[in-house]
């Protein structure tokens, strides 16, 4: 069992969630988040006063798979984030323990799917 | 001989009629994503600053001076001649300068309704350019076509109490022009983008309502009966177009919506607006009625088979709005309501539909034109749109180098 976790650009969630559904994986977890990779966040100026190197809003997808699911995931995420500009993001791959499904009880590959 | 009452009528009018345009900066900004709210309310905004000054220094002038048909002389230029007496033409009553601010507040709101159709996607400083020269060549010349002295609309019998013409069938159509040849935003596949803040929307909406007893009532020009009966008139159709447009929801989609209502109150407000000081209570509420079911075709049916990208609906509310109320003016319009108006269709004078219609007709080919070839002008100068990168990190920051909400302190 494999932890993926995505970091990819706002406007890429939609083509990201079409890939995926279409490799079917469904269960996804999205939060937004504030990052600042490589890419230049951008100079703000409030009344006059610069305030630069901000961060700049990022979505995170965590997505729990089984080991047979976790190429077609990793390019399902790439067919949808990537668009070869810097700031597309990253994806980190992590072994998972273990897995629990609370309605259930059920643990491991059976609780993933 | 100016009168205290009519006085002091139009001066709160002008002040009701300023704050539409913060509240349709609401209206409009609610409905946009998180990263273009500021971009919005800044756009209102400085359209509120420029267009005063615009008005005082010329466009006044172009719109009211007695000039010729087309457009008005450079008589008045910075306010000459516009002084504390009344200029009867207008508004006997009430010194010239209270005319002249009063309509300043609908020469600022115009250019703002089209912000609708380009939203999150227009760069600023094209936009500010875009706002003065169609004010300059577009809302002014209508403008003396339809109100101005000498005015080949005016002298031809045309019913537009208070903008249906001049404003919302030029804003509303200035908008499909710009919706059509800006583009679609990035990635927009003929579905609703969901509104960021919804309860922006409402409070702008509200606004708008409050503001409009202002534009519509005040364009009486004097506290008087017919400045009631149009306030009546207004609040009659706002509140059929509202209710509804919640009740299509109901039987359509299974569930009134916060977002259907408001939508159908500024429809009705709209579509009210040529006719609302021509036209009895019943027939304003009948005008509310057509204005939510045409609109909510429109916007909710026409519209995205069409494949435009009017991104708050400038033209599906406001423009046909404007032109279907203009059209009812002429069905509805009685003099019993408004001696110095005319009898429309239902009164015995079906000729009053076919000069509205005609008047319609003018003002969409001529917007349509001028707002093509402004367009082209401000895209060589400046260039419309911003690029896509900073669409995608949205107007916000990259054309105000600010953001609207924070994620973390």
């Amino acid at each position: 069992m494999k932890l993926i976790i995505a970091i990819i650009q706002p406007d890429r969630l939609s083509e990201v969630k079409k890939e995926l559904y279409k490799a079917d994986v469904n269960l996804i977890t999205v939060s937004e988040v504030l990052g600042h990779g490589r890419q230049m966040g951008v100079t703000e100026v409030y009344r006059g006063v610069k305030e630069s190197g901000n961060l700049l809003r990022k979505v995170r997808l965590e997505i729990a798979v089984n080991d047979d699911f976790l190429q077609p995931t990793i390019n399902a995420l790439i067919k949808g984030a990537r668009t070869g500009e810097v700031g597309d993001g990253k994806i980190f791959v992590l072994d998972l323990k273990e897995c629990l499904r609370i309605r259930t009880g059920e643990t491991g590959g059976e609780a993933i799917g | 001989m100016i009168n205290a009452g009519d006085t002091a009528f139009v001066v709160i009018s002008t002040g009701l009629v300023m704050l539409m345009t913060p509240g349709l900066a609401f209206f409009y900004g609610g409905m946009v994503r998180r990263k273009n709210i500021l971009g919005v309310l800044m756009q209102c905004f400085t359209v509120l600053c420029v267009l005063s000054l615009q008005w005082m220094l010329f466009g006044y002038s172009l719109a009211f001076s007695p000039g010729n048909g087309f457009i008005g002389s450079l008589d008045w230029l910075g306010l000459a001649g516009v002084g504390l007496e009344p200029y009867a033409a207008y508004a006997p009553t009430i010194p010239h300068q209270a005319f002249m601010i009063f309509q300043a507040m609908f020469a600022v709101i115009t250019p703002a309704l089209i912000i609708g159709a380009f939203a999150e996607r227009m760069k600023f400083s094209a936009f500010l350019l875009f706002s003065v020269l169609w004010a300059t060549f577009v809302y002014d010349p209508v403008a003396h076509w339809v109100w101005g002295t000498g005015g080949w609309l005016k002298n031809m019998g045309v019913l537009d109490f208070a903008g249906g013409i001049v404003v919302h069938t030029s804003a509303g159509i200035a908008a499909l022009v710009m919706a059509l040849v800006v583009g679609k935003r990035k990635g927009y596949d003929n579905k609703p983008v969901p509104p960021h803040n919804l309860p922006f929307t409402v409070l702008g909406a509200s606004l708008l309502w409050f503001g409009w007893f202002g534009f519509n009532a005040g364009s009486a020009l004097a506290a008087n009966g017919l400045a009631v009966s149009t306030f009546v008139a207004t609040n009659a159709a706002a509140a059929a177009a509202g209710a509804l447009w919640a009740l299509l929801e109901w039987v359509h989609n299974g569930k009134p919506t916060t977002f259907g209502v408001v939508t159908g109150s500024i429809a009705g407000l709209a579509t009210i607006t040529p006719a609302s000081g021509f036209v009895t209570p019943l027939s304003a509420m009948a005008i509310g009625l057509v204005a939510s079911a045409f609109c909510f075709l429109s916007v909710g049916i026409i519209k995205p088979r069409l494949g435009y990208d009017d991104s708050l609906d400038a033209f599906g509310v406001h423009g046909v709005g404007g032109i279907l109320g203009t059209l009812m003016a002429g069905v509805f319009a009685t003099k019993l309501i408004n001696p110095a108006g005319a009898n429309g269709l239902l009164y015995g004078n079906p000729k009053q539909v076919l000069i509205q219609a005609f008047a319609v007709l003018a003002t969409t080919v001529y917007t349509l034109v001028v707002t093509f070839a402004i367009y082209k002008i401000v895209d060589v100068i400046i260039g419309v749109r911003v690029a896509e990168r900073e669409e995608v990190i949205g107007l916000d920051l990259t054309q105000h180098r600010e953001g609207a909400y924070t994620i973390l302190e």
